[in-house]
């Protein structure tokens, strides 16, 4: 089963899987930002918070994308970063409700 | 409900049951809630460029309610991600058979059936809107 070369790719293809989530993570930032800039006090509150949260992912997943050696697996870090993009998901549900007003 | 949400945040707790499996194991399984987590991702950023890039629909709110759906249904698929990865992290520490799920087949129909309505939603726009 085990062969000398696989166990150095797998924490390799950990990190690599956790930068695409950072760069998805920013995007779906990016377009809540968009949404949110209409110039009302509101959408300048709703995009702070989601930047905020991008703040709060990327101090989660960047320590887990970076580095040599054997990964680290599980941990707190995964049920928080659900977290954040449960969180996200909510500020676009605020901002699309706010559109209807 | 709050016992299981406590257990997600609790990795000693996880970390006690059964033996330590090769770690290769438990970096696949992250992997796979990394990508679920990507799916969930998607679909919020799917509602977000929905509420602001689609055109004004036939049905009054269409839009929104298009927007709103992706979004939840993002948020759901995120919970489930972190829900599901718990549960095969215990079976793989037990040496049980990995958590059945109908999730992705109930996923899948809904997004099939979502762009059926919206195919149909187009369609009456073309003919209608001449």
């Amino acid at each position: 089963m085990s062969t000398g070369r696989d166990p150095g790719l797998q924490p390799e293809r950990t990190r690599l899987a956790w930068r695409r989530t950072l760069l998805a993570v920013t995007v779906v930032t990016v377009l809540a930002v968009r949404l949110a800039s209409t110039g009302d006090p509101t959408g300048a509150l709703i995009a702070g918070g989601a930047v905020l949260v991008w703040g709060a992912l990327l101090v989660l997943c960047w320590p887990r994308g970076t580095g040599t050696g054997p990964a680290r697996t599980g941990g707190r870090t995964l049920p928080l970063v659900t977290a954040g993009t449960v969180v996200l998901a909510l500020l676009g549900v605020l901002l699309v409700l706010r559109g209807l007003w | 409900m709050w016992e299981v949400i406590r257990r997600w945040f609790d990795p000693a707790e996880l970390g006690s049951v059964g033996e330590t499996p090769d770690y290769r194991f438990s970096l696949a399984n992250e992997r796979t809630f990394l990508a679920w987590l990507r799916t969930g991702l998607a679909l919020v950023g799917g509602g977000l460029a929905a509420a602001q890039f689609l055109p004004p629909l036939p049905m009054s709110h269409l839009r929104e309610v298009i927007a709103v759906a992706l979004l939840l249904l993002g948020a759901a698929v995120a919970i489930r991600a972190v829900d599901h990865w718990a549960r095969t992290e215990r079976a793989i520490r037990l040496g049980q058979e990995l958590p059945a799920s109908r999730f992705p087949a109930i996923l899948a129909l809904a997004v099939g059936v979502g762009a059926l309505l919206l195919v149909v939603a187009v369609l009456m726009r073309a003919i209608g809107g001449r």
